[in-house]
């Protein structure tokens, strides 16, 4: 019999389809600090952690600063090692991001989308993960737990190989407390996908060495460089590990998901469990012989330059939905794909939608609105709110 | 897809109610999204819980219920307090925890004729099976039992055997509660539907 036929089938939230995913990992070392909506994912690895079906150390802290220190630490001492946060607490831990991929450590964190406070919400946003796009971490945004459970084991496989830290990013309540029907695979094919975790110059006392040394300026730039070479190389590696997921697990993901987008004149572009919705309106205008599409951006850091310009170049327009804003400018997923097309043969026209900020519900009908507003309009616009009350 | 709108108070388990069903239903393979609504939930207060329910590989939505197809209700004194019929489509099932007949309850509440109704005293039903107190009855499993038997789905052994994964305490008496509050179920079906 073959391995994946041994999968179980049964129902999660996307928090629990973290913690499995976390646990088919066989993650070594755990510190998490709880926070709404991300609190069921720090219980549940507790909770495994503490009753040994997860052979792992669960430190407990103060904060979710001490949080990533302590996995920086155990990484780069040659433990797998696992965080996760959520909106204040990942902004509180900004500075110790930046550590991580100076330091070169594989550390896998979940970050469970949430708005930033004040006015204090619990609620879905990307502005938190986003704003964080510049410390060097890799990003990849989710639609569905079972690709939350997913992504978790990639993260590992990926971060491990180009050494560095990696974000998995899914919205709050929409993903974390949604339950849906979640594949788990049997422990011995996650195994032979993810070997154990070994770092070449792991923390040894019987051989000390100095980490997160003084660099003057005539070696500081040299190790920025070598990080973004590593960021180039990721997308290489992302593309190879999301193939041999698929060959061993039968579920294909890449850089951008595309839907519907064939024959499409129009493109939708978005991240995240939202394009659940996108995509069920799409179904609905394609019905109205609409020719439309949705490009779902999953990887956001390294960004697919080549990939969004394969799909988005000779389309007639494009709209991208941003649940997020980078105040003064415009959505990020906008600005990002902006500058992507920058160059690119046949551009099309960008149009920039925010919707959907702390939580507000973005319906199918809201999709098929920001459709039909993008086609009517000529000149593309920087940030066209959707739904807000002026 | 079918959509299904739960109406409970926080404490009542309205929020389990909907992941038993969902995985009630997901063992008659079905395709199955199961959430609160996201609120800040507090004791007592008005809270609701959706599902839906679809063919393996059709389209989902992922926003709240504004149009349910079907709507269940904990506590009887929510006809009044809330609009839970806001968005119910025509032909639906009003599935409700109370002593009363679906006559009784119809003419009282003014529930129009284009809805099917189902009635279950499920608060009666979980204290002989000691589910909760007095002043909080843990009234979920039991009207879940009214839904299968009213609705024709998910079967009351899927529903029983869903019940015993879900619920954190004492299985076999919230088991017993459903099975009981199925075959004590009262339905109305107007002639309009």
């Amino acid at each position: 019999m073959k391995l994946i036929e041994k999968s179980q089938y049964t129902v999660l939230k996307g928090n629990y389809a973290v913690a499995y995913g976390v646990k088919l990992a066989r993650v070594e070392v755990i510190s998490a600090y709880p926070i709404t909506p991300q609190t069921t994912i720090s219980e549940k690895l507790a909770d495994m952690t503490a009753t040994g079906e997860l052979k792992a150390r669960f430190i407990t802290v103060e904060s979710e600063h001490s949080a990533i220190s302590a996995v920086i630490a155990s990484s780069l001492a040659g433990a797998r090692s696992f965080t996760a946060t959520a909106s204040q607490g990942l902004a509180l831990m900004h500075e110790m991001l930046h550590w991580a991929t100076g330091a070169r450590a594989p550390v896998v964190m979940v970050n469970v989308n949430r708005a930033l406070a004040p006015s204090w919400n619990i609620w879905t946003e990307q502005t938190d993960s986003l704003a964080q796009r510049d410390t060097g971490w890799l990003q990849i945004y989710n639609e569905s737990n079972q690709e939350v459970l997913d992504t978790t084991i990639l993260a590992f496989k990926i971060a491990e190989r180009v050494y560095l830290p990696t974000m998995v990013v899914l919205d709050a309540f929409i993903l974390s407390h949604t339950s849906e029907p979640v594949e788990i695979y049997p422990q011995e094919l996650v195994d032979e996908f993810l070997p154990p975790y070994e770092h070449p110059n792991a923390i040894n006392f019987d051989d000390p060495r100095a980490i997160g040394a003084f660099a003057r300026p005539d070696y500081y730039m040299e190790f920025r460089y070598n990080i973004q070479k590593a960021h180039e190389e990721a997308l290489r590696v992302f593309k190879e590990e999301t193939e041999l997921f698929a060959e061993m697990f039968g579920r294909k993901y890449d850089t951008v998901e595309e839907f519907m987008l064939d024959d499409a004149d129009y493109v939708l572009v978005l991240a995240g469990s939202t394009a659940t919705t996108a995509k069920y309106a799409v179904a609905q205008l394609r019905e109205r012989g609409e020719k439309v599409g949705v490009m779902r951006i999953k990887l956001f850091r390294p960004f697919p330059v080549e990939d969004v310009r394969r799909v988005l170049s000779g389309r007639k327009k494009v709209a991208v939905i941003d649940r997020n804003l980078s105040f003064g400018h415009s959505g990020i997923f906008y600005m990002e794909t902006k500058a992507a097309m920058y160059g690119a043969k046949d551009r099309p026209p960008i149009f920039g939608y925010v919707a959907g900020l702390g939580g507000r519900d973005i319906r199918p009908q809201d999709i098929i609105d920001i459709y039909e507003d993008m086609k009517r309009r000529e000149e593309p616009e920087n940030i066209i709110w959707k739904g807000v009350r002026v | 897809m079918i959509e299904i709108r739960i109406h409970g108070r926080g404490g009542q388990g309205g929020v389990v109610a909907s992941e038993i069903l969902a995985k009630a239903f997901f063992k008659e393979g079905k395709y199955i999204q199961a959430f609160p609504h996201f609120g800040v939930e507090r004791r007592g207060a008005p809270v609701a819980a959706f599902v839906r329910v679809g063919e393996p590989g059709s389209l989902f939505v992922r926003t709240n219920i504004y149009e349910p197809d079907h709507i269940i209700v904990l506590d009887p004194t929510l006809l009044t307090a809330v609009n839970v019929m806001e968005g119910l489509k025509p032909g639906g099932w009003i599935i409700v925890n109370t002593p009363q007949d679906p006559e009784e309850l119809v003419k009282e509440v003014g529930i129009p004729p284009t809805y099917k109704v189902a009635t279950v005293d499920a608060t009666a039903i979980a204290l002989k099976h000691r589910l909760g107190s007095k002043m909080s009855p843990i009234v979920n499993t039991a009207i879940l039992g009214a839904f299968s038997r009213a609705f024709g789905a998910p079967s009351l052994e899927n529903l029983l055997a869903a019940i015993r994964e879900e619920v954190p305490v004492k299985p076999e008496e919230n088991a017993a509660a459903a099975k009981e509050a199925y075959e004590s179920t009262k339905i109305l079906i107007p002639q309009e539907v």
